[in-house]
């Protein structure tokens, strides 16, 4: 008898069978006449300038990091969310279960949220906002009608 | 070892008919992609190849295949390969747990489950793949060695592992209902109208927020938000390789509505379940069960687009914002709502009374701290 995870075996034959497929046949039937303009990087038609490993916000390594952390909890989680609503254990222990482990997780989210918190406090979860140029611009509607949504945003 | 076999077999056929099904609907989601903003956009829309443009698809899978592709000189030959083929291959894997349909009796009294796997790590199934998803753009947008490829690939990684936070507690509160990590269960736990929408308001919507993020469809659509970055991570890309990308993304839009369908809203379920089961048999229910699944994936495909068309796309902070301190904090407090209505027993009753008290706290808090801004200005 062929397991569960042999079935996946075979999923996964059967997506790199498409995928080899579909590339092979497009590898045989395309024209291939390459020069040096196709082949450079493009920059929007211009030469390209410099190294293309630029330098990027720091906030994205930041964003890595807290997903770390927080994917860690939420694997942590999902054992407790299976065995929550078990009905067997409610009735052994009187309901007392379903408190003891909502209290439980209570304290592990109240500890997630600390940590989400005190990101945001300390505006790791800020992102550099454009500033927006006045101009002399009159326009016929007035300034006052966008106010609410530019104080909101 | 004759059941076996003919189960073998029978599983061998029901995944390439999974793959078909998949790829067929892919491939025609383009299709109604255009139309569809046709329609809203007050066009025709394709029309050419065929009656009513039905052939489009296949024109431009003829193109796909016919245009020359070139890897540019810079790039890292391998990776830039490896990159579509991991997001094409990551976006096929999603479907092997999604359950499709009840129990088909075939042949000697053999049954199969029109279910890829049904095993009980399901939905964590979908989480990783999903998760593995990243690599593909990841991997095409470096080996590119393009600034624009480069810049895309590092928002879409962003992007997907802030929103993936948000999805899994939403998942969470759906496992606390149903006690188990098989998509089988859960779909088992909703038959007969027992939908999980019922109980869950507030996780579908966080959920259905996410999927936006995770295919990286408009509004979130910034890492090929073609204003800023040419084409993002594809921006190099050409051929089959381009094509692979654009067409993972149509699958990752049908998967995402049928794993919607299956955690939301019932999965294969529909009315008068029972009463076809009834009088027209086992096979006939379960087949328009399937009938029933597709459609309400393909239900979420077109909302897909209509929101494309409907809103405009994010501005980068706002797009974290909106993950980090509005999605992430509301998906807590779904799971803590959750828990506290299984334990009361008045699983619909708390969900909705909580959704209520939520949105009258935003309300008040809003208005509360507007007046305080206005005071500020003046």
């Amino acid at each position: 008898m062929v397991s569960d995870f042999g079935y996946i075996l075979l999923f996964i034959i059967t997506a790199v069978t498409f995928c080899a497929v579909a590339l092979g046949g497009a590898f045989m039937l395309r024209p291939n006449r390459p020069n040096i303009e196709k082949l450079s990087t493009y920059e929007s038609g211009e030469a390209p300038d410099g190294n293309a490993s630029v330098r990027f916000n720091i906030r994205f390594y930041i964003i890595a990091l807290l997903f770390v952390l927080f994917d860690v909890e939420l694997v942590f989680l999902f054992p407790w969310a299976t065995v929550f609503g078990n009905k067997i254990l409610i009735e052994e222990t009187d309901g007392v279960w379903g408190w003891f482990a909502l209290s439980e997780m209570f304290i592990f989210i109240g500890i997630l949220t600390l940590g989400l918190a005190y990101a945001w406090v300390k505006g790791y979860l800020d992102w550099a906002r454009p500033v927006v140029k006045n101009s002399n611009y009159q326009s016929k509607i007035p300034a006052s009608a966008y106010e609410k949504i530019n104080q909101k945003y | 070892m004759e059941i076996i076999s003919t189960l073998f077999i029978a599983k061998a056929v029901f995944i390439v008919a999974v793959f078909a099904v998949t790829l067929g609907v892919a491939a025609y989601s383009t299709y109604f992609e255009r139309k569809v903003a046709a329609f809203m956009q007050d066009r025709v829309g394709p029309d050419r190849a065929g009656p009513f443009g039905i052939l489009q698809p296949l024109a431009d899978a003829v193109k796909m295949f016919m245009k020359e592709d070139f890897i540019p000189t810079n790039s890292n030959k391998w990776l830039f390969i490896a990159g579509p083929c991991l997001s094409m291959l990551t976006a096929l894997m999603t479907s092997a747990v999604v359950p499709f349909g009840d129990k088909l009796e075939i042949g000697g009294g053999a049954t199969i489950d029109l279910q890829g796997i049904d095993v009980n790590i399901g939905i964590l199934w979908v989480f990783g793949i999903v998760s593995l998803g990243v690599y593909g753009i990841l991997i095409g947008g470096w080996a590119s060695n393009n600034k624009y490829s480069l810049i895309g690939a590092i928002r879409a990684a962003s992007q997907n592992i802030s929103y993936e936070l948000a999805m899994g507690m939403s998942i969470i509160a759906i496992l606390m209902l149903s006690g188990s990590l098989s998509t089988k269960t859960i779909v088992e736990a909703q038959q007969n109208g027992h939908w999980n929408i019922l109980y869950q308001p507030l996780g579908f919507l966080i959920f259905l927020v996410c999927a936006f993020a995770e295919c990286n469809r408009t509004p979130f659509d910034l890492p090929e938000c073609e204003t800023e970055l040419i084409g993002g991570y594809h921006t190099e890309y050409s051929s089959m390789k381009l094509g692979f990308y654009l067409f993972a993304e149509y699958i990752n839009m049908f998967i995402s509505g049928a794993v919607m369908a299956t955690l939301y809203f019932g999965g294969y379920d529909y009315l008068g379940n029972s009463w076809v089961a009834e009088h027209w048999g086992e096979n006939v229910a379960t087949l328009i069960g399937v009938g029933a699944l597709i459609g309400k994936a393909l239900f979420f495909v077109f909302v897909f687009m209509w929101v494309r068309w409907t809103l405009p796309r994010f501005r980068y902070d706002q797009l974290m914002n909106l993950g980090w301190t509005i999605l992430i904090p509301l998906a807590m407090f779904n799971v803590v709502l959750t828990g506290f209505s299984i334990i009361s027993g008045w699983l619909m009753i708390v969900s909705w009374v909580g959704v209520a008290l939520l949105l009258v706290a935003i309300i008040v808090y809003d208005s509360v701290t507007y007046k305080k801004k206005k005071v500020a200005v003046n």
